[in-house]
């Protein structure tokens, strides 16, 4: 029997795999975002999972809805990447620390 | 009969006028329009003024005394503008506005060469007007306010040439001097609050008898009579503005402004203003012969040590300045007496005197193109004979020859102070009666120097010298001239002839009334004990008596000797006076170092100051507040900065780092309290 408990820990799983993925990187912006994309699934997962539990159909709207604004921000992202691409040459996250104090 | 508040207004108000248009319209109106405009303000206020003392002396008008205006109340304490207006003040408006008068028509030919010709007469009416807000004040408040602003035209006028480096020297000299004594004047006017609760004339005068037996702890141990610390502060004021000894080193360097402020303030009405505020505050003097005696002392010591000075100077205007000082001590002397209208009386006459022979010293500098060193003079008489004469009339007024308006004044001040009996009566009367044969010998040799003998100067071959015009006044060498000497224009005798005839006559018929004959009525008040003048008016039978009695005196005597000593040295046997010099060399070298006071005070307190400021500026600007305050605040956030600035690596792992590891600690404190605020 699966319960309510796995979906939880296989959501948390997501998320520190998504966390994970966010520090331990420090090469690639594509990974940062696709490492974004995960937590956003762990997210959903956990939406999906509480509204199957409780028996609540919204929930599981939520996670259209999240997929969608997900879609979205992965087009802005990678807008965003070739953008930078274009003016810096490139994608390497050492290189870009122009907040840096 | 009650004087008119709009004639008095006028009075006031009409050279304010006059000031204003000169000085901000000049562009429009234009050189002309600045000194008819000055004057016409002028010539209202000399006729009205000489209407108000009509009033007063013949008309049976009272007394006025009334506020105007209240400038601001704290609590009981009233500061307004007002007037009094008694036979005190109508005879210095009389003498401040004829001088002033006539001094604004002497500018006209004085300074007419001059590019700030419309912002002088600016000055001078402005400083009327001070003098005018000054003598009729009601209360200390705003006689201080007339105090300051005729020390504030003097500066004006003292640096009017600003670009000599000397007039500039000259002036903030004569500001720093007058500010030690303006400081003890407002000591005495706040020590005048204190004990009396009130600034205006009438009712501090009318509550000075409690101040009788009240005293004021200074320092740890003593007690200081209350009514001797508000005189003699209020008398330090005097000093300051009416050059007494030792705060008397202004005034000889203020003839670097031009000629007719030397007359008119310099001379006759500004550096008064500290005899007049002593007369005027006589309720008080009265009350402490520590402090009268002290004036005593001062005005005796000026009266014959500043006059030797003068019998050493060769500039034409200098000798007339250290004059004007000796003759500001004999005032003095009067006040110290308890003769307050003796002083004022002696100032009356003094101002047209003094006014004269200044006039006269300027019209023998426009006449030498603005040549002042006597040295090269001599002979002038044939050149200016109006200028020659009347100077000699004010000079036989200042060595007071019997029958002149001097001789009135200065006999009867050397006169009360010998029946006197106050302490120092004895120094001061030695004093005063030496000054007498001084003033003969710097008065003479002065006259002999630049009217008699030979001419010292060279009249420039002119065809030689046609391209230098006259424009360079002074530039060139000593004792040669662009052209010869010639009598002044109208518009500078005219003047000189006015004033003569007030000082030859006015003694003789104002020394009755005024000295002998209670004018002042209640204005002055004197002590019984005190009253010298009326031991003197026993023996007074007439003006005419006087002078008589004048030429048997001891004073005429040392004038004659002044004038026979001066008559033989200069006159034909000039080379004595080089000879007498080296062989009195260390006295000529006191007198020509003046005393060497100058020195003193710039080594004391000119490089005191100057060292004080230094350590100032080291230890307390550049080290503290610089050093620890400004740099040390901005050096203090350059390094907490320099330490926080590491935080900011730029990279976004580091960031979302820190967030996750913040969102953790959170969350995991909550946990830890046990209570996670989640949903309700």
């Amino acid at each position: 029997m699966i319960t309510l408990a796995h979906y939880i820990v296989l959501g948390a799983v997501l998320f520190c795999i998504a966390v994970a993925g966010l520090f331990i990187n420090r090469k690639n912006v594509i990974v940062l975002l696709m490492s974004i994309e995960l937590m956003l699934l762990a997210v959903n997962m956990n939406f999906v999972a509480f509204s199957r539990f409780l028996g609540d159909v919204s929930g599981q709207v939520f996670v259209f809805f999240i997929l969608t604004v997900a879609a979205a921000e992965a087009a802005i992202g990678l807008a965003i990447l070739v953008l930078l691409f274009r003016t810096r040459s490139t994608i390497n996250i050492a290189d870009i620390d122009s907040m840096k104090g | 009969m009650q004087l008119s508040t709009s004639i008095l207004l006028t009075i006031a108000l009409a050279p304010l006028v006059g000031c204003l248009l000169a000085g901000f319209f000049a562009r429009f109106i234009g050189r002309a329009g600045s000194h008819s405009v000055t004057i016409l303000g002028l010539l209202v206020s000399c006729a009205l003024s000489f209407y108000v003392l009509y009033q007063l002396t013949l008309g049976g008008a009272a007394e006025y005394n009334q506020n105007l205006y209240t400038w601001f109340q704290i609590g009981p304490f009233n500061a307004s503008v007002g007037f009094m207006v008694d036979r005190l003040t109508a005879m210095m408006l009389v003498v401040v506005s004829f001088v002033s008068l006539l001094v604004h028509v002497y500018t006209i030919g004085y300074m007419r060469d001059d590019p700030g010709y419309t912002r002088f007469f600016s000055y001078i009416s402005l400083f009327t007007f001070s003098m005018f807000m000054l003598v009729m004040s009601n209360n200390f408040m705003q006689l201080f306010f007339g105090w300051e602003a005729v020390g504030l035209v003097s500066y004006l006028l003292i640096g009017f040439w600003y670009k000599r480096p000397t007039a500039i020297f000259a002036n903030l000299k004569a500001f720093l001097v007058n500010r030690v004594g303006d400081f003890g004047f407002l000591l005495g006017i706040a020590a005048v609050l204190y004990f009396l609760g009130t600034l205006d004339y009438a009712t501090a005068f009318n509550a000075a008898p409690g101040l009788v037996g009240k005293t004021l702890q200074i320092t740890a141990h003593t007690q200081w009579d209350a009514a001797t610390v508000i005189c003699i502060c209020l008398f330090v004021g005097a000093m300051g503005k009416s050059a007494q000894v030792p705060l008397h080193v202004w005034l000889p360097d203020s003839m670097e402004g031009p000629t007719p402020i030397s007359a008119l303030i310099h001379a006759a009405t500004m550096v008064t203003a500290g005899i007049f505020m002593v007369a005027r505050m006589s309720p008080l003097f009265e009350l402490s012969s520590t402090a009268l005696s002290f004036v005593l002392v001062m005005g005796a010591t000026t009266a014959l040590f500043t006059g030797l000075i003068g019998i050493v100077q060769n500039d034409i205007k200098r000798v007339i300045a250290y004059s004007t000082l000796s003759q500001l001590g004999y005032m003095t002397v009067a006040l110290g007496v308890s003769m307050y209208s003796g002083a004022v009386f002696h100032l009356m006459t003094h101002a047209f005197f003094k006014a004269l022979l200044f006039l006269g010293a300027g019209s023998v500098i426009i006449a030498m193109h603005h040549e002042q060193d006597m040295r090269y003079m001599g002979g002038l008489r044939k050149y200016m004979p109006i200028t020659w004469i009347t100077m000699w009339i004010g000079s036989l007024a200042l060595v007071a020859i019997p029958f002149t308006s001097g001789f009135y004044s200065k006999d009867a001040i050397i006169e009360a102070v010998g029946e006197s009996h106050r302490w120092g009566a004895h120094y001061a009367y030695f004093c005063v009666m030496a000054g007498a044969l001084v003033t003969g010998l710097y008065t003479f040799r002065q006259m002999y120097l630049t009217f008699h003998g030979k001419e010292r100067f060279t009249v420039a071959d002119h065809h030689g010298h046609g391209h230098d015009g006259h424009d360079d006044h002074g530039h060139h060498e000593p004792g040669v001239l662009a052209h010869a000497p010639k009598e002044s224009p109208w518009v500078v005798t005219l003047p000189l002839v006015l004033l003569a005839i007030p000082s030859l006559l006015v003694g003789f018929f104002t020394v009755g009334p005024m000295l002998f004959g209670n004018w002042f009525g209640n204005v002055i008040h004197v002590e019984e004990a005190n009253d010298v003048l009326a031991e003197l008016g026993h023996e007074f039978h007439g003006a005419t008596a006087m002078a008589l009695h004048g030429f048997t005196q001891l004073p005429f005597l040392l004038v004659v000797i002044a004038f026979v000593t001066c008559t033989y040295i200069y006159l034909f046997n000039p080379a004595l006076a080089g000879r007498i010099k080296s062989a009195l060399k260390p006295l000529w070298t006191v007198l020509d170092r003046k005393y060497w006071v100058d020195n003193v005070y710039f080594a004391l307190f000119a490089r005191g100051g100057v060292m004080l400021g230094r350590v100032f500026w080291k230890a307390g600007e550049t080290a503290v507040i610089d050093g620890a305050m400004v740099n040390g605040s901005v050096g203090l956030v350059h390094r907490i900065a320099a330490t926080t600035r590491r935080l900011q690596s730029g990279y976004l792992y580091h960031y979302a780092f820190a967030m996750i590891l913040g969102l953790i600690l959170l969350l995991g404190g909550y946990w830890f309290i046990g209570s996670v605020p989640v949903g309700q």
